[in-house]
This record gives C-alpha cells, structure tokens and sequence, in this order.
C-alpha cells in the first residue's frame, strides 16, 4: 500500500478542526450544563428561557461577551494585559493533544490514531503546560495594576506550588505501572483493570490537585470572588474575561479526560464504543466537579498549603514507596 | 478517629446536595405561572366606596401623614351638604412601598390594598396614579361599613339618627 501524504494531511488537519470544535462545543456547554445543575442543588431551575429547554443560553453568552467594550484599565501592562487571557486558555486546550480519546479508526485504507500527538513522555507534556497555565493567572493579576488581581495572581502561584509537586508525585505510582510516559501506553497498560483498583490513594491525590489545577471551588483561591471581587481576572471584560472563563471550562475537561486516562482506563470499556466511554467518563469528571462546587466552601489560603505539602505530598510519597516496594516483590 | 469524622460529614454534605438535585425546584415560572397571593397581600392600593356608592375617602390627610415615604397626596374638598371628599388624589406608585401604613390609618377604610401586584410599567410617570386611576366600583373589604352612617351627623342624617346612636336626650323633659 503506498501513503499518500495528502490524504494523511487531510485527515489530521479534519481531526484538529474536530477536536477544536468539539472542545470548545462541550465548554460553552459545561458552563450551561453548570448552570443548570448548581441551581438544581439550590432547589432552582437555572437558565431555561433562550431557545429549548435553555440550550441556547451559551450562545447568547457569547454574543453578549462578543459585543461588551473590551476594556483596558488605563494603569495596566497593555501588552501583558492582552497577553493574559490566551496565556490562560492556550495550555489548557494543547494539553488536549496527547490525550488518546479513542481506538485508532481505519478511514479509506489509512489508520488514525484518535488523538492528535503521541509524545513518548505526553506526561511529562501535561505536568510542564498545566505549570505554564498559571502564568496567564499570575501576569494577568499583575498586569491589571489593580490589588485584588495581583493578590489573586499572587494565590494563584501560591496555589500552584502546593499542588503540583502532589500531582506530579500522585502520577509517579501510574508511570511505574505502565512503564511508559506516553499515555498510549498508559492507557493500554489499563486495557484488563484501570489503576484505580491499584492506585485508589494516587487516584484521590490526582482528584484533589487537579481540582485546584482548575481553580473550582474548594481551591477557587485565586478568584475568590468573597474577598477579592474576582480575583485575577476583575478588571477584564468581554472576550478577554471570556477567554479566561471558557480556559476554566476546557481545563474542566482536559483534566477530567487525563484523570480517565491516567486512572479508569481511558477509552477501554465494555460494550460502548470507545469513543463513547471516553467521553463519558471525562463527563463524570465533569460532573463531579460541578458537584463538588455546589457542595463545599472555600478552603482558606493556608489550609490549601497545609493540604498540599503536609498531607499530599507526604502520602503521594508514601504511595511511590509501596508501589515500588509491592512491584519489586511480584516482578 | 477525625479524620473518619471529617470524610463522614464530607460525604454527608455531597449527600445532601445530591438529594436536591434530584428534588423538584420550587421556581415558580413567573410569566406562565402566577402565585395566588394570600387576600391580605399588600399591593396595588385603591381608594373604595360605601355601600352606596359614595366615595368613603374624606380627605383626612391621616393617610398621607402616616405614609413613611411620602407617596400619597391630596386636596380636600366640600360638597353643598358638607360631606368632604378629595378634589385630587395622588398616589406615586414609584415610591410606594406597600407597607400598609395608609390602609391602617384610615378611619374610613376608604384607602385599601388589594393582592394586585402586576404593576409594572415602562414609564415612570405611568406609576402616578390619579385619583380616576384609583377609584373602584366597590367596598373592597368590609362591605357593609359606611363611614357617614356612624360619623355624619349633620351631614346624611340629623343627630340621633345615625347607626348605633341613641336620639339626644331633651334635658327639658328628662326629669328625676
């Protein structure tokens, strides 16, 4: 069979657009679906005026952020200012990329891998972009020249000191499993059992730091809307508050969809399509959050640091210890 | 032994909002749905008539007195027979604030509030209702009150005429 590289272009480039579209899609619609449900836990019905049922709600959203004067404050890192909300949004949606969302497809003759890079250490690529995320955080609290969005730039860092060293550390024990950094392997090291049933303390760490890697609400620190208006993003209005909104929400999924991969065995699954317990899963993770924001307060500053470097890191520790400890013994 | 407290109440709370998930909402969906309101709500206030059909309202002023924010108004005036009644009466709608006050203070029952609270307008001045605006065609709550039939004297019915009134004793003729 000869390769035609055109065709293989295509197919790529179809399945960028797929992916782009399909992520952006399910955040307009996570803030829907959000919306609905919050109110739901409140006894209320949430926003089911535009169009059927409120489906059209996050397209009315959009026009309205789309048409608001996208303001500058007259005090602020122009440049920086701008920079911000992409810096936010962009690692979020590239970590989408080593994320294997399927089982490779056969379209005329030409196998697609369903994802859109296999890095050989797409985990290590995971840890570095959700660190650069929270530059978008930090410059745009510092560049808005105002104190609330330097004090939630200035959590926000904080913040991210105190989980990503237990998040890094929860992923070592799945890392040792598979034996592979790239989470083709990982998944497919998941193909019988997922690591959950192996690593249900690694799977509780990742949980917890990946609800701070996404700032939702019992680590929603940097934004804080109780003590610091909106924390980093106060001064920014229209698309740019956009931008760092939909970033939340696209993280939302990202990390749901790592947090399938690395622990409930990606898109294996018995019966459903693979594309669709992928999906589902990331969903659940989705779920999940919005239900932990309709459920619990605010941690304060400390107690996040408290969490993170006196509970989960020393227990993601532990955890390598054992791990390594129990996979010496039965190998 | 805490740390099994705090999961417990953790998942308690996870618990419980997953029940109201799952409850129906109380909205109300205003447009389609309308609440009943109880017959003593306070809204829209109207001024009322006797079971005659003679306006109760004797410009007193009492109500406007007792208005805490100084929505009501009012000229008074006298017919031939030297019944009073108000020559303009002015209620600001945009400043009302439904409390009931002026309903309380009318010794007439003339001023009362009715469970109306579909006021709403586009303009503001259309919340400045006058006095044709206010009148109705009825008793509103007591039915069967007619202020003058207690109080008029001179004015519907000589002395000793009136409800509930014993005629005037003639201390000529009231002898021990």
């Amino acid at each position: 069979m000869t390769a035609s590289p055109v065709v293989d272009i295509a197919l790529f480039a179809a399945k960028l657009g797929m992916v782009f579209f399909v992520i952006l899609t399910l955040a307009a619609y996570l803030v829907f679906a959000e919306r609905r449900l919050l109110a739901r836990i409140q006894d209320r019905r949430g926003p089911n005026r535009v169009g059927p049922a409120g489906l059209l709600q996050p397209l009315a959203d959009l026009i309205k952020l789309l048409t608001k004067e996208d303001f500058i404050p007259a005090a602020a890192d122009r440049w920086l200012f701008l920079l911000a909300p992409a810096m936010a949004a962009v690692p979020a949606i590239l970590t989408f990329a080593v994320i294997p969302f399927g089982a490779p497809v056969t379209i005329a003759g030409h196998e697609v891998p369903l994802l859109i890079v296999d890095l050989n250490v797409g985990l290590l690529f995971f840890l570095a972009l959700s660190s650069i995320a929270v530059y978008g955080v930090a410059i745009g609290g510092w560049a808005s020249n105002s104190k609330y969005s330097l004090l939630g730039g200035i959590r926000g860092l904080a913040q991210l000191i105190s989980y990503e060293l237990s998040m890094g550390l929860s992923l070592v024990p799945v890392v040792m499993l598979a034996r592979s950094f790239s989470l083709t392997a990982i998944v497919d090291a998941q193909r019988a059992i997922p690591f959950i049933v192996y690593q249900p303390l690694a799977f509780i760490i990742f949980l917890i730091s990946i609800t701070a890697e996404c700032k939702r609400i019992p680590f929603d620190i940097p934004e804080a809307e109780g003590e610091l208006v909106a924390g980093f993003h106060t001064e920014y209005s229209g698309m740019r508050f956009g931008l760092f909104f939909v970033g939340e929400y696209i993280n939302i999924i990202v990390l749901g969809g790592l947090a399938a991969t690395f622990f409930l065995g990606g898109w294996h699954g018995p019966f459903l399509p693979p594309l669709v317990w992928f999906t589902l899963k990331t969903l659940a993770f989705a779920f999940f959050f919005i239900w932990t924001r309709g459920t619990l307060p605010r941690l304060r500053y400390d107690q996040l640091m408290h969490l993170g470097w006196k509970v989960l890191t020393p227990l993601a520790l532990l955890n390598i210890l054992v791990t390594g400890w129990w996979l010496a013994l039965t190998s | 032994m805490s740390i099994a407290d705090d999961i417990k109440a953790i998942a308690g709370g996870f618990g419980v909002t997953l029940r109201h998930m799952l409850r129906r909402p109380v909205t109300i969906q205003y447009p389609e749905e309308k609440r009943v309101p109880y017959p003593r709500f306070r809204a829209r206030i109207v001024l009322t008539r006797d079971p005659d059909g003679g306006e109760r309202c004797v410009a007193c002023y009492l109500c406007s007195a007792a208005c805490p924010v100084d929505c009501l108004s009012m000229e008074a005036a006298e017919q031939a027979d030297g019944r009073r009644y108000a020559a303009w009466f002015r209620i600001n709608f945009s400043r009302c604030i439904f409390c009931g006050l002026c309903a309380e203070a009318c010794p007439t029952l003339a001023i009362q509030m009715t469970p109306d609270y579909e006021i709403c307008k586009r303009d503001i001045m259309e919340l400045v209702y006058e006095k044709e605006d206010l009148l109705i065609d009825g008793c509103g709550k007591d039915s069967s009150y007619n202020f003058y039939r207690h109080a008029g004297i001179d004015v519907t019915q000589p002395r000793g005429e009136g409800l509930e009134e014993t005629p005037p004793v003639d201390v000529r003729s009231l002898m021990p």
